[in-house]
């Protein structure tokens, strides 16, 4: 075959309808695909997700609802006073780079945890500000759990109250929301139970004379009876490990941050309500 | 940062609350989604005793369709002692499993209500649900009372051993053998 032939059956080949169709529906397919695989993942259908505030008794409901009542307004009004004092080397304070946190900071809490190329993970709001405090302030990280990390958190946090959560769980940050949801399904400790054999299989029911809830984050940091002060969700998730039996990982541990990803990713469209009150 | 009279709510409420949180932690057995997160829970939480080294941790036992015949260990069961083991905090039965005549609004209803259940279910059925209810379902959520093996991060503490032992899970089938 000569050169010339050769180039017209590959212009013939190419005007050939299969030639075209195959790749064009592996294309439709792949796009597809690609479009409609999250609401498919969804274990619980949008029109059924509830926030956990739905699933407790009428006073814990009102205490939420309350400004005046709610305790963790308290860790609000801390996180406040801090967002204005200057700390570090640098003697900068929170407040001098964001100025009206009512609105700057407002609806940033409702996009975290997302992926964090300076560190190449995930980064989650607590997180953020230890990395501000770090590079800006050049101040020492706050200890997970401390009460000054809390405060801040639910500080910033609350400037979202109201906004519907929604995280990115595309390009780098897919990897770490297939993680989390690996783990949320995954059976451990002596119990041998996973986060989703209660609330995505029995959310609803009683344990005991607890509702179990759908497991959204979208109240946290909240002020729970139980611990008598504000918690992270860090710490809900390493009471239900505690519950299950199972070995905790460490406050911070990547774990954690894919698993808050994905719960972030469940109650997607759901309001943030921190400052929480729970049982 | 505050004003007078509204500290002084706040500590009123705060008082109600730490009562109402007392009250729950005394009728809450533990693993709840609530009743399991108590401040520091995981630091006071009493350690159960370790068996001795090269103590088996479980006793053999042969399993036939959906019964194992044979008592664990050849053990006779006591129904007084298998309540109490019910009740308790290592078993958690009452957190998923209603009993007969108890308050609805404060027990747990994951599970099957345990009313009549001995008319449904024999001592053998029950002693092979109790152990091992994944054997007749593998996506059940009852947790398996007699195994150690195939369990995944269990806390060091629990590592090798069953939630009950042979004499517990014996007294529990005569209790549930009550409930007719």
């Amino acid at each position: 075959m000569t050169a010339e032939a050769c180039a017209a059956a590959r212009i013939q080949a190419r005007r050939t309808p299969w030639r075209r169709a195959v790749p064009a529906a592996l294309l439709l397919a792949l796009s597809l695909q690609v479009a409609v695989s999250p609401a498919q993942e969804r274990r619980i259908a949008p029109a059924q997700v509830k926030s956990g505030i739905t699933f407790s008794a009428p006073g814990v409901q009102s205490l939420q609802a309350d400004d005046f009542a709610n305790p963790g307004m308290l860790w609000v009004e801390r996180g406040a006073a801090l967002w204005r004092e200057p700390a570090g080397a640098a003697a900068v304070s929170c407040a001098q780079c964001h100025p009206q946190p009512e609105r700057s900071m407002k609806g940033v809490a409702t996009h975290y945890p997302r992926f964090d190329p300076a560190s190449g993970g995930l980064i989650d709001l607590a997180g953020q500000i230890n990395a501000c405090r770090t590079a800006r302030q050049r101040a020492e990280p706050l200890a997970r759990e401390s009460e000054t990390l809390l405060a801040l958190t639910t500080f910033v946090a609350e400037q979202s109250r109201g906004l519907p959560v929604h995280v990115s769980i595309d390009g780098p940050a897919r990897a770490h929301f297939d993680a989390g949801r690996a783990l949320y399904e995954r059976r451990m400790g002596q119990m041998n139970l996973a986060c989703t054999n209660c609330h995505e299989q029995n959310w609803g029911r009683q344990l005991l004379a607890e509702t179990i809830s759908q497991g959204y984050g979208n109240a946290y940091p909240i002020y729970r009876l139980d611990w008598q002060t504000v918690g992270s969700l860090q710490r809900r998730f390493r009471s239900c490990l505690f519950g299950v039996r199972a070995e905790l990982w460490p406050y911070g541990a990547p774990e954690y941050l894919d698993l808050e990803l994905y719960l972030a990713w469940r109650a997607e469209g759901l309001p943030v309500e921190t400052p929480g009150v729970r049982k | 940062m505050m004003g007078r009279s509204r500290l002084a709510a706040w500590l009123t409420l705060a008082a109600s609350l730490t009562l109402a949180a007392a009250v729950h932690a005394a009728t809450a057995a533990g693993a709840a989604e609530d009743a399991a997160s108590v401040a520091g829970a995981a630091d006071k939480a009493p350690i159960p005793p370790v068996a001795p080294p090269g103590t088996p941790a479980l006793l053999p036992l042969t399993v036939d369709g959906d019964e194992i015949r044979a008592p664990l260990g050849g053990l006779a069961g006591n129904a007084q002692r298998g309540r109490e083991v019910f009740m308790s905090r290592d078993a958690n039965c009452s957190l998923c499993h209603r009993l007969p005549g108890g308050d609805p609004r404060l027990m747990g209803n994951v599970g099957p209500p345990l009313a009549g259940v001995a008319a449904r279910l024999s001592p053998a059925q029950l002693r092979l649900r109790i152990v091992d209810f994944s054997r007749i379902d593998p996506r059940t959520v009852m947790p398996s009372y007699y195994r150690v093996a195939g369990l995944t991060r269990v806390a060091a503490r629990y590592a090798g051993r069953p939630v009950l032992s042979a004499g517990e899970i014996e007294d529990v089938i005569a209790f549930l053998s009550t409930l007719r």
